[in-house]
């Protein structure tokens, strides 16, 4: 086996970045920061795509099938012989993709970052939180110990609070920034409880070791964890639909997704690349880590698909109704990883029936790109209009042909249209999907469809809509925000074309996908549908949307407020958790645990009041005493001691 | 009844009824009186217990010194005609009754105890086997406590003089133009310099 | 003397100190509580006498005793004056209530 330790290069050149960057303070190094970041990210990222050549083409594969490489591991915290947290780095063939995905759009990120946030005061923060995000991110999908991921999981959330507030004297980032970091950290909980019933039943904190006992119908590990129950569940299924809802706050789902709109008061870079490519799916990577162990159980398998459906169903429709850019894009991401999500659920194991698990690694693959192209893309927009909403924007292809030409490239990724990326991996989802679940695919099927409108509502009221009546007053951008936007796009339009199922399977071994034409047809002509509509809506100024919303009315009123969850979210825990469990428990600190204390003081103080009265300064109240006292010994010692 | 004990009764009973007066009677100086009749009743005991020896120390230090040198004091620090003020009730019930207390307690154990004498050698006291005693440097000798107590003697007797001492005092001219007296804190550097 | 039991000696002196005992107690004049502690002495050396002639007649131990306890109580009362005069410049009493110092 080759040795494949310098792959702990990869997060740790970040990671002394951050380091680096963070002790400079927020005014020295401001010109050198986005340099000095964005070559370590060009180090991490030519490394993780070498480690990507080396194990994919070279020598990954262990007879037939692409095997575990741990390639670190040391002994961190002992708990008992056998229970240990380690601190392990292991390269699967779903973590050499992620690494090279995480880097490559750092990479680009960074290089963007240089030209967007030019000017800016705190420049050198930025580009330091932005590494130690990176850090966070690749440590955790090379994490060997399932403990080491929700260290990592914790400190991307970290990470993302601290880019989300960075612009801290706008009281709606810091807003965003704790909402997001708070609904997370609530998600992580039930992660937290999830990890200890599963280590507890499996014996240990190693992911492999946790899938190898836990699947393992004969082992003892298998059995504690069928047998016992909670509430009708049996232990299996409340680790595991704990550990996803864990997923599902990080990543947005249905109903922890009311963080991830709000979290684009971040700088949109921050935006391209923790919520829309990395962190946001870093729920679909960890039930992808944990597949075997979902697999066996039929009702976690159930949740995670119908989470991801309804999460993408419910994201499209909201997105349809959106008008600031970023907002949109936001719910668009919701929903791809709502697709990435019941690819998951519907997938099964091993060989063909594993279509659905490449299907969701290829989307994940895919989405990065295109939705990270359309991050930018918007940055670019917003930092040409100087405004996030549609309403200032329109007929901008005259003066942003690069961008034009970019973000059209990954509408049409995101739709679903061929030969773009997004038609390879949507179409293989949607092919899961019908070989095992037809409701789903009727849900999958419609979302396509109004991804294509939706997409194509923000691309023509962007592009198209009127006359640009501005004079451009500067231009599109410097060299380092097209840059990104051009090797994206490209890396669009090529990606596509992997096969992504000789690299990517459930169970490592090469999966043969098959292309069939009859069955495109479906998906492809509702997308052409979405994006014929959205033309005929938008592409000029009219009042026809105006009327298409009154026509659906209070549906549309409903996915405008985004269906109330927010509202929903506030009534709960200002009226409920608040008065009801804050309050008492506050009242209970206050007066009887601040009241012991405060007792036993004063009852010490005036104990002390008392007995201080027989210091009285006179001599023959002590020359009184101090008879008693002989007396008293005498007494003692004669008549009761001896 | 033999007349040594009927003596013997009238002695103690002339003791204690003059102690008993000296520590109720409110003038001091008179207080200070029946002190000295005790004393002289302490020492007619001596008497009448066949130490000669003692009984006359006692009357030379006791009783022509001690009392003497507290006359003095009552002089020097009050006038001595004027009634003292009477101790609180509270303080003159407890404290009688915490004495008869102590006193049943102790007399009960005393009298429980069986004396017994060690030998029946007649007991005579020379004052030439005092002072033999006395100056022995071995063999039950006093001599090492003699010398003890003449050093304790020249040690009381500086110590006397200089916590009695009054401080000189020193006139400090203060803004005003007043003069002022100096503290007494002078008094502690004036006592090192004594001392050193 | 026979015809005495060391009793009725020991009552004599108990009785002397445990009325030196009230006088020290009750007593509010400091100097009144230096006679009172004399009376104590006193009646110490009573008993000391006592024993020697009762109990040990062939030794002079308690005579000594009782010549060092009168030097040594000498001593003391001369001190005890010195000091009471001292007490009596700052506090212009020799009142013991008024030496309160020691009070918390």
């Amino acid at each position: 086996m080759a040795d494949y330790s310098y792959i702990a290069l990869v997060p740790l050149l970040p990671l002394a970045t951050f380091v680096l960057l963070g002790l400079a303070g927020k005014n020295r190094l401001v010109k050198w920061s986005g340099y000095i970041g964005s070559a370590t990210m060009l180090g991490s990222a030519v490394i993780s795509l070498y480690a990507a050549y080396q194990y994919f083409f070279v020598n990954g594969k262990t007879g037939d099938a692409y095997a575990e490489i741990t390639a670190l591991r040391y002994t961190w915290l002992e708990f008992a012989p056998g229970l240990s947290i380690d601190m392990g780095i292991i390269l699967d063939s779903i973590s050499v993709m992620m690494l090279v995905v995480v880097s490559f759009i750092s990479l680009m990120v960074h290089i963007y970052s240089v030209g967007y946030m030019k000017g800016e005061e705190r420049v050198t923060t930025y580009f330091s939180f932005l590494s130690l995000f990176t850090f966070s991110m690749l440590a955790l999908v090379v994490s060997s110990n399932i403990f080491q991921i929700y260290i990592f999981w914790e400190l991307v959330g970290v990470s993302s609070y601290l880019l989300i507030g960075f612009y801290y004297q706008k009281p709606s980032a810091v807003a965003a920034s704790k909402k997001a970091f708070i609904v997370t950290r609530f998600a992580d909980l039930g992660f937290l409880v999830g990890i200890l019933i599963l280590a507890f039943y499996s014996g240990s904190f190693d992911i492999g070791t946790i899938i190898n006992r836990a699947t393992d119908s004969q082992s003892e590990a298998f059995t504690g964890l069928v047998s016992a129950g909670f509430l009708g569940m049996s232990a299996l299924t409340w680790s595991l639909v704990l550990v996803f809802a864990g997923g599902a706050g990080k990543s947005a789902m249905f109903p922890l997704h009311i963080w991830l709109p709000d979290a684009m008061e971040g700088p949109t870079p921050v935006s391209a690349l923790i919520h829309a490519a990395t962190m946001v799916v870093a729920g679909v990577y960890l039930v992808a880590r944990l597949f075997p162990v979902f697999y066996i159980d039929e009702i976690a398998m159930q949740v995670v698909t119908y989470v991801g459906a309804i999460s993408a169903l419910v994201a499209a429709i909201i997105a349809c109704t959106q008008t600031d850019i970023k907002r949109i894009l936001a719910y668009s991401t919701m929903s791809q990883i709502g697709y990435m999500m019941f690819a998951l659920g519907v997938s099964g194991y091993g060989g063909e029936e594993g279509l659905g698990y490449t299907a969701s690694m290829f989307h994940l693959f895919t989405h990065a790109f295109f939705k990270s192209l359309l991050f930018l893309g918007a940055g670019a927009i917003i930092h040409f209009v100087h405004s996030n909403e549609m309403k200032d924007m329109g007929g901008l292809r005259k003066w942003m042909p690069v961008t034009h030409i970019t973000f059209l490239i990954a509408c049409l990724a995101i739709a679903g249209v061929p030969p773009f990326a997004g038609f390879f991996s949507k179409e293989e989802i949607l092919l899961a999907a019908y070989q095992s679940d037809k409701i789903v695919y009727g849900i999958g099927l419609f979302v396509a469809a109004l991804t294509a409108f939706y997409m194509f509502r923000l691309y023509f009221s962007v592009f198209w809509k009127k006359e640009a009546a501005d004079a451009s007053h500067h231009g599109e951008g410097t060299w380092s925000m097209k840059l990104p936007l051009i090797v994206l796009a490209g890396c669009t339009v090529v990606v596509g074309f992997i096969h992504f199922g000789n690299y990517i399977s459930s169970d490592g071994a090469p999966l043969p996908t098959h292309f069939d034409i009859r069955f495109s047809i479906a998906p492809v002509v509702s997308a052409v549908a979405g994006i014929l509509l959205a033309a005929y809506l938008y592409k000029k100024e009219s009042d026809r949307p105006a009327k298409f919303a009154t026509a659906l009315g209070r549906l549309y009123r409903a996915a405008y407020k985004k269906f109330y969850i927010d509202e929903i979210y506030l009534f709960i825990t200002k009226k409920i958790i608040f008065n009801l469990i804050g309050a008492p428990a506050a009242w209970f600190d206050r007066n009887i645990v601040d009241g012991i204390m405060n007792l036993l003081a004063s009852g010490t103080a005036r104990t002390a009041a008392l007995i201080k009265g027989m210091q009285s300064g006179r001599v023959q109240s002590y020359a009184l005493y101090f008879f008693g006292g002989v007396v008293a010994l005498a007494i003692l010692l004669i008549y009761i001691w001896i | 009844m033999s007349a040594s004990s009927v003596i013997f009764y009238i002695i103690s009973a002339c003791t204690l009824v003059t102690a008993l007066l000296a520590v109720t009677t409110p003038r001091i100086f008179r207080s200070a009186i029946w002190l000295l009749f005790s004393l002289i009743g302490v020492a007619s005991l001596y008497f009448w217990m066949e130490v000669e020896f003692i009984a006359a120390v006692q009357i030379i230090v006791y009783v022509s010194g001690i009392v003497v040198l507290i006359i003095f004091s009552i002089f020097l620090t009050q006038q001595s005609g004027a009634k003292m003020p009477k101790p609180a009730l509270k303080r003159a019930l407890f404290s009688a009754l915490a004495v008869l207390f102590g006193f049943a307690f102790t007399y009960n154990l005393i009298s429980k105890h069986a004396f017994t004498a060690t030998s029946t050698q007649p007991f005579a006291v020379n004052v030439s086997d005092i002072g033999e005693q006395m100056l022995n440097p071995t063999e039950y000798g006093y001599l090492l406590p003699f010398e003890v107590v003449s050093i304790l003697l020249l040690a009381a007797m500086i110590g006397c003089i200089v916590i009695a001492m009054k401080s000189p005092v020193k006139k400090v001219i203060s803004e005003n133009g007043k003069g002022v007296l100096a503290p007494r804190n002078e008094h502690k550097e004036e006592v090192d310099e004594v001392t050193s | 003397m026979q015809q005495i039991p060391i009793e009725h000696i020991l009552f004599v002196s108990t009785a002397l100190f445990f009325i030196g005992m009230y006088g020290l107690f009750t007593r509010r004049n400091m100097i009144t509580m230096l006679m009172s502690i004399e009376l104590i002495l006193n009646s110490v050396n009573i008993n000391f006498v006592a024993f020697n002639k009762y109990l040990f007649p062939g030794k002079l131990d308690g005579i000594f005793f009782t010549i060092f306890i009168i030097t040594v109580a000498a001593a003391e009362a001369a001190i005890a004056i010195a000091i009471i005069i001292n007490l009596y410049r700052t506090h212009k009493s020799i009142d013991v209530e008024d030496a309160t110092e020691l009070k918390y």
